[in-house]
């Protein structure tokens, strides 16, 4: 049984949409923060397919491209514990509060 | 990249990708898994992407092949195109099984 990742050959319905589109902001930066992390000895192609492999199927099937290397840059900094869950959570509300996002 | 003393299978050599359920990080997709081919080109010896996932050191490096298999023998009830379609894969040699006859290159 392939894991959710592994689709290569799985039939679908859905029409693939092979558009090019432009990369937002946080998605250049999601990039950046995991050349630098890999840099620093702390993240690498294969360490963050592996993290984004471990998501759960919902999550993994929910979660946009640069959406799931943000979610697994979590997941290797809190394995390590580089950053809590907590610390994330508490700059993730004082920037919502600074932007005015609900 | 030099040193291929390791190197089990050399180009035109008849394989067939294991068809192991590993848990965990692998670089070898579910579809051609269990299938026959042939090894295409020998790329050389590279770190072990499945021991690097977890943060280890990679070592001994792993042979990397260039696998082809034919379009038929990966979708046998699927698909329509030419039967000499092939498609190429990269496949570290632990994933790989000596066979007699495997997938043959469309000459």
């Amino acid at each position: 049984m392939a894991r959710t990742h592994d689709m290569g050959g799985r039939p679908t319905d859905e029409p693939l949409n092979t558009q090019e589109h432009a990369l937002a902001d946080w998605e250049v930066l999601s990039d950046a923060l995991h050349m630098v992390l890999g840099r620093k000895g702390l993240s690498g192609a294969d360490r963050l397919r592996r993290a984004i492999e471990d998501m759960p199927a919902d999550d993994y099937l929910a979660l946009s491209y640069y959406e799931r290397w943000a979610h697994a840059t979590e997941t290797l900094l809190t394995e390590k514990n580089i950053l809590s869950r907590e610390e994330i959570d508490r700059k993730m509300a004082e920037r919502a509060e600074t932007w005015d996002i609900s | 990249m030099g040193h291929l003393v390791t190197a089990a299978f050399k180009a035109g050599d008849p394989v067939r990708v294991k068809a192991d359920q590993q848990p965990g990080h692998i670089r070898t997709p579910a579809y051609v898994r269990g299938k026959p081919g042939w090894v295409e080109r020998v790329h050389g010896e590279f770190r072990n992407p499945e021991q690097l996932a977890y943060g280890r050191d990679g070592l001994p490096r792993q042979p990397l092949y260039l696998v082809g298999f034919r379009q038929t023998d990966l979708w046998p009830q699927r698909y329509a195109e030419s039967p000499r379609d092939c498609l190429y894969v990269d496949i570290y040699e632990h994933w790989l099984e000596p066979v007699t006859s495997g997938g043959t290159r469309p000459q």
